[in-house]
């Protein structure tokens, strides 16, 4: 069995007096692909944060590579940082920044290669992601789509070992979405990445899990973890049933 | 030192072999293009490129780069490129982003010629100017329809915005009036003192408190707090399509958030006005008795006397006029602004200097007005 790159502990998230989530235990594996579900409100988004060092968790640990990511030093979480690239909802790219500059950006602050280099570097990764040629493009003369994707590239900068993305295909259309996890599978198997996606469309849970765990709201905690198609198989909780039905069964 | 990281081998004649090794990846660095195009310029009869890899060889996307420019370099050269020496992941991923790779595709707006400019920015004060009248008709519109009870006017962001931009300041304008006082008043001690009338500080200070400076430093103050604030919130709401929100919902976005701004300005700025002229009234005396010596109530009474009715008529319409430039260029440019970070930051920037630059234009004109009537 692959080796462990994160792993979760008895982790409780909320805000101030607000508990959101609690008693969270899973653990991600190298090259998966790994999708927190959840119905809208349940407090992903807010799991994501706390997985990559925005929202401190009220109780609990983050271990990545078993190094505990709240108790690190200055410099293992540089290194732990460094690991790991995001893609926000909307895509997040720096307005006043040409699409190949924030590409860029990362590479200048955190690496040794020469201008020309990092050039034909962001020409990769945009072509990575399907966008060769938009290099000189300001985001604001791209679609949502293609903001998206050029997140994605920025996220990829620096050959992070961990992918997080949150809510990839919303406010795409199917093809668009389509295209974005057949992305997503292409970095595992190409590069090799850890993938971790928040998502709640089941087309996606099902095309591209390997591991998943389903949050509920109501009872604040995690009520079912395993490879989607697994779950919709064998369990016999129905509101992860009803979950990954649509209601349906 | 990355040039170690590259060898080259020339054993087989018209091939080069490039022996690989360390770390050619993104925080590590790795050589230049150049040093490979060297070897052809040095070596014509190159025909073809080979790799041999050593064991501590190490490579991420940057190598897969390297490779890219590598080849097209070939391509150019003629030269026969064969990547069979590589690790397998690295052969495909090479495979297939080369196969991704397209020509840069050039941004319609830097083709723009320079007389194309020049048009465009001459079509753009006309159609700015234009702007500004629309929009000054709108605003009027949208007063004639709340005092007829039919706009949509909500009394609370009114309130909310009144004691922002009212009560809010107050400090800020404390300091800044009594501080004006203060220089005025020693700015006159000093030729005063040569006539030994330095009791006419009072009239000084009052009167150019009262008349002009109070309102005029007060909407400098306003325009860079409140002007400013106002071009940011609109810039992010136009930005965040929610004034397309207001839209849609047939709410007119001049009612629902320009009026209630440009109402709260223009009743509170005289409001602030009188109150500068106080603290500056204030400065000009605390300066007078506590550091040359002047008699309180001789100073009061000359202040009283100084000051007449059409001095603070004339204050309070600076205030009022500048309320309304100020709440104007604010709404304006946060309405007009592009739907970018930058755009809010333009549109802030330019609300502050608009406002400044149409304040001293009133004062210019006001006064001559004053003047001409002679008041
Ligand atoms: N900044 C905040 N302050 C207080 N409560 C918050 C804050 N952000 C989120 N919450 C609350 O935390 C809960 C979880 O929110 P979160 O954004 O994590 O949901 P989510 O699962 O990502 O939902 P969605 O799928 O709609 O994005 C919600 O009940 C929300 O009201
Ligand atoms: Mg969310």
């Amino acid at each position: 069995m692959a080796e462990t790159v994160i792993e979760v502990r008895n982790l409780d998230l909320g805000y101030g007096d607000l508990p959101v989530m609690r008693n969270l235990n899973f653990s991600v594996r190298k090259g998966e692909v790994f999708v927190v579900m959840g119905t809208s409100g349940c407090g992903k988004s807010t799991l994501l944060k706390s997985l990559i060092g925005l929202k401190e968790p009220q109780r609990g640990d983050v271990l990545y590579c078993g190094k505990n990511f709240w108790l690190a030093s200055e410099t293992e979480l540089e290194k732990i940082i460094r690991s790991f690239g995001v893609l926000y909802q909307g895509g997040a790219l720096w307005s006043s920044l040409t699409l190949g500059e924030n590409v860029a950006l990362p590479l200048q602050l955190y690496s040794d290669l020469s201008e020309e280099q990092i050039k034909e570097l962001v020409a990769l990764k945009l072509s990575l992601v399907r966008l060769s040629g938009y290099a000189d493009f300001y985001p604001g003369e791209l679609s949502g789509g293609m903001r998206k994707r050029g997140g994605l590239a920025r996220a990829l900068a620096l050959d992070p070992e961990i992918v997080f993305f949150d809510e990839p295909s919303s406010g795409l259309d199917p093809l668009s979405a389509k295209m974005l996890d057949d992305l997503i599978l292409e970095l595992r198997d190409i590069l090799g990445v850890t993938v971790v996606v928040v998502t709640h469309e089941l087309a996606s849970i099902f095309a591209i899990g390997d591991n998943a765990i389903l949050l509920d709201a109501e009872s604040k905690t995690m009520i079912a973890q395993g490879p989607p198609k697994d779950l919709l198989a064998s369990s016999r909780d129905g509101r992860v049933i009803k979950f990954l039905t649509r209601g349906v069964k | 030192m990355p040039a170690e990281k590259l060898a080259f081998d020339f054993s087989v004649s018209g091939t080069l072999c490039l022996n690989l090794s360390g770390e050619w990846v993104i925080p590590a660095g790795m050589p230049s293009l150049k040093e490979v195009s060297r070897q052809f310029s040095i070596r014509t009869d190159i025909k073809r490129i080979i790799f041999t890899i050593a064991t501590d060889f190490k490579w991420d996307s940057a190598f897969i780069a390297f490779l890219i420019s590598l080849a097209s370099e070939c391509q150019h050269r003629k030269i026969d490129l064969s990547i069979d020496g590589l690790p397998q992941l690295a052969q495909k991923l090479f495979a297939i982003t080369a196969k991704l790779r397209q020509p840069l595709i050039v941004r319609p707006a830097l083709q723009e010629k320079f007389l194309e400019r020049v048009g465009e920015r001459t079509l753009q004060v006309r159609a700015g100017a234009v702007s500004v009248l629309s929009f000054l008709g709108e605003i009027a519109f949208a007063f004639m329809k709340m005092f007829s009870g039919k706009a949509y006017f909500r009394w609370e962001d009114f309130i909310l915005i009144t004691r922002r931009c009212g009560v809010d300041a107050l400090g800020l304008v404390s300091l800044i009036s009594i501080l004006v006082g203060m220089i005025l008043a020693f700015i006159g001690a000093i030729q005063l003192r040569i006539f030994g009338a330095q009791i006419y500080i009072a009239d000084i200070v009052g009167i150019a408190m009262v008349r002009v400076m109070g309102a005029v430093m007060t909407a400098v103050l306003i325009s860079g707090r409140t002007g400013a604030s106002f071009a940011a919130e609109l810039g992010i709401m136009q930005t965040n399509e929610e004034i397309d929100a207001l839209k849609t919902f047939g709410i007119n976005p001049v009612e629902f958030l320009v009026l209630p701004r440009v109402l709260a300005l223009v009743i509170m700025m005289p409001l602030l006005t009188i109150y500068a002229d106080l603290m500056g009234i204030l400065g000009g005396f605390i300066i007078s008795i506590g550091m040359l010596g002047l008699n309180p109530v001789e100073y009061w009474n000359h202040t009283q006397a100084a000051i007449k009715l059409n001095t603070i008529w004339i204050g309070l319409i600076h205030g009022f006029v500048f309320g309304i430039i100020v709440a104007i260029c604010g709404c304006l440019r946060g309405m007009n602004c592009e739907r970018s970070a930058e755009g809010v930051g333009i549109a802030t920037t330019s609300a502050v200097v608009s406002a400044i630059t149409n304040i001293v234009i009133a004062t210019a004109i006001i006064t001559y007005v004053c003047q001409v009537i002679g008041v």
